[in-house]
């Protein structure tokens, strides 16, 4: 086995080694699969202080040629080796997703399909600029002004960079923050512990496309560290449970990436049929290890909950974990054990309270939390809960877990809470109107669409263009 | 300017010759605080309640080890001041100087010419070159009813040079990031660096004393180097390796303004650092200024001395007219280090709050 590579810290795409150093662990035997630099938060406030530079650095760029890097780069992440570690090590793509896999958890199946998300972001990246500004043409960014449906247009950039404060549930969710390059906009990232990999290998294929180094700032670090990311960088994104929402809450400056909520909604005229959407709920809660905001954690019904339940258990509830190359792996394992514990905890503790049953428990042959192929998994969960008040109703968990519960469709709207997706299987046009016209929703799939299932050409969270830029209105004498 | 680390290796002869100096001094100093034509009420009154005879039974450093219990310091709490006064002050008016603190009654510890021989002996580990002689210095910190504020002041006096002031009170920023009202915190914090900056903008200041964090806020407000700054003498908290060479690599850039760091409190006085950098992958090592202070790291388990290059707890032994205080275990942890030719006796390395890898201490910007 080749020796673990120790990835630097990128200081305005300056490799920096630290004295501090964190390890990130195998989840299954716990060795050392890399270590990583990490640098004292003053590391990061005197950088700050320089990141002017790599924005003029992007700025020299026009956007078309920003695009072509962003499309190479995309190129690069999915079939080149990029180097990994101080000593200019090289990593293969194939080394990527198995050495990926082994510090999440994420089987080799997954982290394919995250890497082929990716990469379709980059060589896509036209159609999500186009997407998140509305078809701005791109060469107004390069002058700062021009005319957008024949109307004058003037934008000016909010931030000299986008803070990130980086999750480690799925490799995906660093798409978020790829627009912000050839939007001139450098990154300055506090990764996620257990999931350096995948931001590190990107930075680096953006930097052999041609992108300037100076763009990137990679700063794994402490709380202080990551608070100074997101109190420094006018303009940040940060990913994190309830409490961190609340944290930063009002604060226009911090996007906050928290649980997503997201929903199966059966309207009244579709209820009757329900046995056909079971597929495309299940893959709506388990696709990608139900690690995702946007899986579905409740499937309201205005009836049939227990059945529609009943028959989720019956599908979802024998799911085991393999192996981490079969290709058929549906679970996810966990880095940290102790947060599997907490999870099936929680759920055994709210159970207690009535009215709810764990609809899997009866197909699942043995308990929630199990030690396999070498580590730490939940199998599926699915609680039938009688009311949307129940403690397990609208819950989040990092497993694929729902709650099935009966709520009439003219009360659907006002109970469900903020919404990332939601899926709704009706025809009604009525009830289509009022979905329409929630303001709780962030992405709306009317008809049979997984919730899983996001468009790139239309933000569902947040969009990046309106964060990072802002229209003013200009007046430019002949 | 990178620092030139020569290893010179400590002979036998010096190690032996410093132990010596020290049991030597330990009998003069049980002879003076256990005859009661010295001593103090305290220490007299204890020995009373003891099975072993100090004058008789604790001639070397080694036995004081062996028949001392820890030092418990809510005596100096607890306990009124008068109880610490030796026999032969007893005419003398003291100086009150308090430790940290937090909340509630503080320990004290009473003095009068101590840390004007602990700073005055510092002094001579200072170079003109950092620290201009007849010039004028800046303390960023603890004042209060510390006796920092005193020991700087004499310190910088000792040298020639006048000194500012800006307070800094940490029993309020300790007390606001254990509430978690960090903004009020990052406030005040401001509040003194703008203080700081108005000082060094508004007079000639070529040296500072201030705390790693205070340093680091400084430096991010203002080039310490175009403003003249030349040494900065620092302590106070912790700092690891990497945050060592950082402020010595780039807040003090690389040797334009002489970083040095100690290790000191109200208890000790001030311990003096071994060389850092590169070659020894920034570790500070701080030796205790013996015999009149002595510092060991030990296994709490049998109270005896970990081996060199591994961790334990820091214990400290004062012994000086004014204060004797035998094995007080602070609230730190450290590396044990081997002798150095400039203080051939133990030093401690690396030092962190104990148990600072198990649990979260507050040490917010003090």
């Amino acid at each position: 086995m080749k020796q673990a590579p120790h990835l630097p810290s990128l200081r305005l795409g300056k490799p920096y080694c630290s004295l501090n150093q964190s390890e990130v662990l195998d989840y299954r035997d716990g060795s050392v699969r890399a270590t990583l630099s990490q640098v004292n938060p003053g590391v990061i406030r005197r950088d700050l202080k320089e990141v002017g530079q790599a924005r003029a650095a992007l700025q020299k760029f026009s956007t078309a040629e920003l695009l072509e890097i962003s499309r190479q780069a995309g190129e690069f992440f999915l079939h080149e080796e990029l180097p990994v570690g101080e000593a200019g090590e090289l990593q293969s793509p194939q080394e990527y997703l198995e050495t990926l896999s082994s510090t999440s958890g994420l089987p080799h199946i997954m982290v394919r399909r995250n890497m082929e998300k990716i990469h379709h972001a980059l060589t896509h990246m036209d159609t999500i600029l186009n997407g998140l500004t509305r078809g701005l043409d791109v060469e107004v960014l390069d002058r700062g002004y021009g005319e957008q449906s024949g109307s004058p247009v003037c934008f000016h950039p909010t931030t000299k960079a986008l803070g990130l404060v980086m999750p480690s549930n799925s490799p995906a969710v660093n798409s978020l923050w790829l627009p912000a390059i050839p939007l001139k906009i450098p990154v300055i990232m506090k990764p996620g512990k257990d999931e350096p990999w995948t931001p590190y290998r990107l930075m680096q294929a953006f930097i052999k496309a041609g992108c300037p180094a100076k763009a990137f700032g990679f700063y794994p670090t402490d709380h202080e560290g990551a608070a100074d990311i997101l109190r420094l960088c006018d303009r940040a994104l940060i990913f994190g449970d309830k409490s961190t929402t609340d944290q930063y809450a009002g604060n226009p400056g911090v996007q906050v990436h928290g649980p997503g909520f997201s929903k199966v909604l059966i309207g009244d005229d579709e209820i009757e049929n329900w046995p056909d959407y079971l597929d495309l709920i299940v893959a709506s809660i388990s696709d990608n290890g139900g690690r995702s905001c946007i899986n579905a954690s409740a499937i309201i019904v205005p009836k049939y909950a227990k059945e529609i339940a009943d028959a989720l258990g019956q599908k979802l509830g024998p799911i085991k974990p393999l192996a981490m190359n079969d290709p058929n792996a549906v679970l996810s394992g966990f880095a940290n054990p102790k947060m599997a514990e907490w999870i099936d905890s929680a759920i055994d503790t709210d159970l207690l309270e009535s009215g709810a049953y764990d609809a899997t428990a009866p197909y699942r042959d043995g308990p929630r939390q199990v030690k396999a192929e070498g580590g730490t998994y939940l199998r599926p969960t699915i609680i039938a809960c009688e009311s949307i008040e129940h403690p397990l109703a609208n819950r989040e968990f990092l497993c694929p877990y729902a709650s099935v519960v009966e709520v009439p469709q003219s009360e659907m709207l006002d109970k469900i809470g903020p919404t990332l997706v939601v899926s709704a299987l009706t025809k009604s046009e009525s009830f289509k109107r009022e979905l329409l016209l929630d303001p709780r929703i962030e992405r709306l799939n009317v008809g049979p669409i997984s919730t899983m299932k996001i468009s790139w050409d239309q933000p569902h969270e947040g969009n990046l263009f309106e964060f990072l830029y802002k229209r003013r209105s200009i007046g430019l004498a002949a | 300017m990178r620092l030139e680390i020569i290893p010179v290796m400590v002979s036998e002869e010096q190690i032996k010759q410093a132990a010596n100096d020290l049991d030597q001094h330990v009998e003069e100093m049980i002879n003076w605080h256990f005859s009661p034509e010295s001593g103090c009420p305290f220490w007299l009154n204890w020995a009373k309640e003891q099975d072993f005879n100090p004058l008789k039974e604790v001639r070397t450093f080694a036995e004081l080890c062996n028949k001392f219990p820890y030092f418990e310091d809510e005596w100096l709490r607890d306990l009124p001041n008068k109880v610490w006064v030796p026999q032969a002050f007893a005419d003398r008016p003291f100086n009150i100087f308090e430790t940290g603190g937090t909340t509630g009654m503080p320990k004290q510890r009473i003095g009068w010419d101590d840390f004007r021989i602990d700073y005055t002996a510092f002094s001579k580990t200072l170079n003109d070159e950092h620290f201009p002689r007849d010039h004028y210095w800046l303390m960023v910190g603890p004042t209060g009813p510390r006796r920092l504020r005193l020991a700087i002041e004499h310190l910088a006096n000792e040298r020639g040079c006048s000194c500012y002031f800006v307070d800094l009170d940490p029993r309020w920023v300790k007390r606001l990031i254990a509430t978690q009202q960090f903004d009020q915190a990052r406030a005040y914090m401001d509040h003194v660096v703008e203080q700081a900056l108005t000082i060094i903008k508004n007079r000639e200041i070529s040296a500072l004393f201030t705390t790693p964090k205070l340093l680091e806020a400084l430096a991010e407000r203002r080039d310490l180097v175009s403003a003249g700054i030349k040494g900065v003498f620092c302590g106070g908290t912790t700092m690891d390796r990497q945050y060592a060479r950082f402020l010595q690599e780039e807040v003090c850039e690389g040797g334009k303004i002489g970083f040095v760091p100690t290790y000191g409190n109200t208890l000790m006085g001030l311990a003096r650092h071994h060389p850092f950098g590169p070659e020894n992958d920034y570790s500070i090592a701080y030796y205790a200024p013996q015999p009149r202070a002595v510092l060991r790291v030990i296994d709490t388990g049998n109270g005896k001395p970990v081996e060199y290059n591994h961790w334990g707890r820091v214990e400290l032994t004062t012994l000086t007219k004014e204060f004797f205080m035998p094995r007080f275990l602070e609230r730190d942890e450290a590396i044990r280090r081997e002798p150095w030719t400039e203080a051939p006796w133990d030093g401690v390395a690396e030092i962190r709050p104990f148990g600072a890898m198990e649990k979260k201490i507050v040490e917010g910007v003090y």
